[in-house]
C-alpha cells in the first residue's frame, strides 16, 4: 500500500531527527575535542593535545578525583541505607509509615537551586560549612530517595510468601534477606546504585553552593574554567564524563528495564 | 514426627475475632483437613500451628513441647503455600536444598536428600530446571519435596490444590495421601473445598467464624452432622425445621418427621432435621404405607441429568427439596410429574435449632 509506505518512511525521518535533537550537539562536541582549532574552525585537523594538556591540568584533574570520590562514596552510603530502608518500609508496618514515604518523593521534586541554598544555610548554622565533606552529605541526602524509590519498587514484585517460605524451612532473618530476598531485588539495587552515582557526579548545583575554592568537584570546574575563557580541554573533558555517563546509563537499563521482568 | 495439639487458642485482629477458644488435637501421623469458608479462621489457625503469628491466648504444643512463643524458623514444620513460593532465582534442586543448606548440612547429604525427596515426588530428574520452566502440578511437587526434605514434625499445607485444574487436583490427592503414608507425617491441609476434604482426610475439622464447629472422622461428620451448618457445608442436605417431638420434628403444617439418629431433644424444643439427597427414594405411586418410613408428597420442578445420576428438585409446601437417584436404567420422571418421597428414620439426622 502506498500510504503505508509514506508512514513508514515519515517514522523513519522522525526517529532520526529525535536522535539527531539529542545526539548532534554532544557529537559535534565530541569532534571538536579532537580539532587542532581551539576556535571551532574547520577544515577539521586531528588532535589529541586537547586530551593532552587536560592530563597536565592539575586543577581539572584533582577536581575530577574530587567528583569520582564523592560519587563512589555516595553510591555506597545511599545503596545501604535506601536498600536497608526500602526493605524495613516493605516488612513492617510501625506509626508514621505513610507519612515517612510521603516525605520521601518531595526532595525529588525540589528545585536543587532551593535545596542548595537551604544546605548551604543549614550546613553553616550547625557549624559543618563549605568543602567536600559538606558536598558529600548534600549528595546523599539528593541520591537517596532515588534509591529507595526504585528499590521499593523493585519490591513490589517480590512474593512476601518468599519470605516466609525461606523462614519456615528454618532460615534465619540474615538467611532470608541474603539468600531470598536480596537476590530478586538486586537489579533495583544496582539500578539504584548507578541513579545515585549519576545524580553525585553529574551534580552542578549543590555542589556549587558547597564548594570552596580548593576543594571543588568536576562540573563547577568546568563552569569556573569557561568563565576564564573556553578552551577545547573542556570539550575533551565533557568528552570523557558523556562516554562514562552513558555506559552506566546503558548498564542501568541493561539491569532494571524499569520495573520489567529480567 | 509429632502430634499437634491446639488448646484454647483465640486471636484477634483489632475488633475481629479470627479464632475464638479452638481446642483441636491433630494426632501423630494423621491427615487433617480443615475445612471453612473463606474467613472462618483456618487460614490463621494454620499460620498459629507454623509459627507466622502468635496466640493471644492459648497454648499450642508439637510432639509435648510448648511452641506457642517460638518463631517459625525454630519450629521445624514444614509448609507449603498456596501459591507454591518457590524461589525463582533458584533451581529446582536448589529450591529443595534451601532448609538443609541454611541449616549449614554438608554438601554431599544434602545432594543425597534432595535426590530422595525429588524421586519420590517423581521429578528425579528436573532438579537443574528453574521453577518457571515447570508446569503447576510440577511445581506443585517441587513445593512438596522442599516442605518434606528436611524431615519436619508436622506438615502444613495451605490451599495446596487450589490453583490446579480439576483433574490434575485430582491425581495430585491420590499422590499427596500417597506421599503422607509413604513417610508417615502428620499433616494439617487447609482448604475450602469439601470433597478434598471427605477423600483425603482421616479426621476434619470445620471451622466457622472463629470457632470450631465438628470435628471428627469424615463419614461421622457426614452421617451425623451436629449443626445445620456443618450440614450443608459438609455435602448437600435437605433441612427441615419445626418444633423437637421426642422422636423427631413437627413441621409448621403437622407433618412428622421422624429422625433415629442425633441429638435427643426435649420436645417443643426448635429443632431441624437434615436429609442427605441420595437417601431420599422417589417414587410416582404411593405404595406401601409404613408408618416407620418418613413419607412426603410433592412435584418435581426440575430435573439435571448427569450421567450416572439424576437430580431432582421437588416442590412440597413452598419448599424445595434435592433428590438424587443412581442411573439403574429405570425411566426418569418428567418436570411437573406429582411424587412421593421415602427415607428411613436412619437417614435423618436431628440438630437442636442455633
Amino acid at each position: 500500500m502506498m500510504t503505508t509506505r509514506i508512514l513508514e518512511w515519515l517514522g523513519r525521518i522522525y526517529v532520526w531527527l529525535l536522535l539527531a535533537f539529542l545526539y548532534l550537539p554532544i557529537i559535534i562536541m565530541a569532534l571538536m575535542s579532537f580539532n587542532a582549532s581551539p576556535f571551532y574552525q574547520l577544515p577539521f585537523e586531528w588532535t589529541t593535545d586537547w586530551y593532552a594538556s587536560l592530563w597536565q591540568n592539575d586543577q581539572l584533574i584533582s577536581a575530577t578525583w574530587n567528583s569520582l570520590k564523592i560519587a563512589v562514596i555516595t553510591t555506597i552510603i545511599c545503596v545501604v541505607l535506601g536498600t536497608t530502608a526500602s526493605l524495613a518500609l516493605f516488612r513492617y508496618e510501625f506509626r508514621g509509615k505513610k507519612l515517612l514515604q510521603a516525605l520521601l518523593f518531595p526532595p525529588i521534586a525540589i528545585p536543587w537551586l532551593i535545596t542548595g541554598t537551604a544546605m548551604l544555610i543549614f550546613f553553616f548554622g550547625v557549624g559543618i560549612g563549605r568543602g567536600l565533606f559538606a558536598i558529600l552529605l548534600g549528595h546523599v541526602a539528593l541520591a537517596l530517595p532515588y534509591v529507595i524509590v526504585v528499590v521499593s519498587a523493585r519490591l513490589q514484585t517480590f512474593a512476601p510468601e518468599l519470605e516466609e517460605a525461606a523462614r519456615s524451612l528454618g532460615a534465619n532473618q540474615w538467611q532470608v534477606t541474603n539468600r531470598v530476598t536480596l537476590p530478586w531485588i538486586m537489579p533495583g539495587v544496582i539500578a539504584g546504585g548507578l541513579f545515585a552515582f549519576a545524580v553525585s557526579f553529574d551534580q552542578f548545583v549543590v555542589s556549587y553552593f558547597l564548594s570552596t575554592p580548593g576543594q571543588t568537584t568536576l562540573p563547577v570546574e568546568i563552569y569556573a574554567a569557561i568563565r576564564k575563557g573556553f578552551t577545547p580541554e573542556i570539550n575533551a573533558v565533557s568528552t570523557i564524563i558523556i562516554v562514562v555517563s552513558m555506559a552506566l546509563m546503558l548498564l542501568t537499563a541493561r539491569f532494571f528495564k524499569f520495573g520489567g521482568e529480567k | 514426627m509429632a502430634g499437634v495439639t491446639v488448646s484454647n487458642v483465640s486471636r484477634s485482629f483489632g475488633a475481629h475475632k479470627a479464632l475464638d477458644d479452638v481446642s483441636i488435637d491433630f494426632a501423630d501421623g494423621g491427615f487433617y483437613a480443615l475445612l471453612g469458608p473463606s474467613g472462618s479462621g483456618k487460614t490463621t489457625l494454620l499460620r498459629q500451628i507454623a509459627g507466622f503469628d502468635f496466640p493471644d491466648t492459648g497454648r499450642i504444643s508439637i510432639g509435648g513441647e510448648s511452641v506457642e512463643r517460638v518463631p517459625v524458623e525454630k519450629r521445624r514444620i514444614g509448609m507449603v503455600f498456596q501459591n507454591y513460593a518457590l524461589f525463582p532465582n533458584m533451581s529446582v534442586a536448589d529450591n529443595v536444598a534451601f532448609g538443609l543448606s541454611v541449616r549449614g548440612e554438608a554438601k554431599t547429604v544434602i545432594a543425597t536428600e534432595v535426590q530422595r525427596a525429588l524421586d519420590l515426588v517423581q521429578l528425579g530428574k528436573l532438579g537443574g530446571r528453574k521453577p518457571h520452566q515447570l508446569s503447576g502440578g510440577q511445581r506443585q511437587r517441587v513445593a512438596l519435596a522442599r516442605a518434606i526434605v528436611t524431615k519436619p514434625r508436622v506438615l502444613l499445607l495451605d490451599e495446596p490444590l487450589g490453583a490446579l485444574d480439576k483433574a490434575l487436583r485430582v491425581d495430585m490427592q491420590i499422590e499427596l495421601k500417597r506421599i503422607q503414608r509413604e513417610i508417615g507425617i502428620t499433616t494439617i491441609f487447609v482448604t475450602h473445598d469439601q470433597e478434598e476434604a471427605l477423600t483425603m482426610s482421616d479426621r476434619i475439622g470445620i471451622l466457622r467464624d472463629g470457632r470450631l464447629v465438628q470435628e471428627g472422622p469424615p463419614e461421622e461428620i457426614y452421617d451425623r452432622p451436629k449443626s445445620e451448618f456443618a450440614a450443608t457445608f459438609l455435602g448437600d442436605a435437605n433441612i427441615f425445621r419445626g418444633d423437637a417431638t421426642g422422636n423427631g420434628i413437627r413441621l409448621a403444617d403437622g407433618t412428622a418427621i421422624a429422625a433415629g439418629v442425633g441429638d435427643r431433644l426435649a420436645a417443643g424444643a426448635k429443632a431441624s432435621c437434615a436429609v442427605r439427597p441420595e437417601r431420599i427414594r422417589i417414587a410416582t405411586d404411593a405404595g406401601t404405607t409404613d408408618s416407620n418410613i418418613n413419607t412426603l408428597k410433592g412435584q418435581v420442578s426440575k430435573r439435571i441429568f448427569a450421567g450416572n445420576n439424576s437430580t431432582y428438585f421437588v416442590d412440597r409446601a413452598g419448599q424445595t427439596l434435592k433428590v438424587i437417584v443412581q442411573n439403574t436404567g429405570a425411566d426418569l420422571l418428567a418436570e411437573g410429574q406429582d411424587v412421593v418421597l421415602r427415607w428411613s428414620p436412619e437417614s435423618t439426622v436431628l440438630i437442636a435449632a442455633g
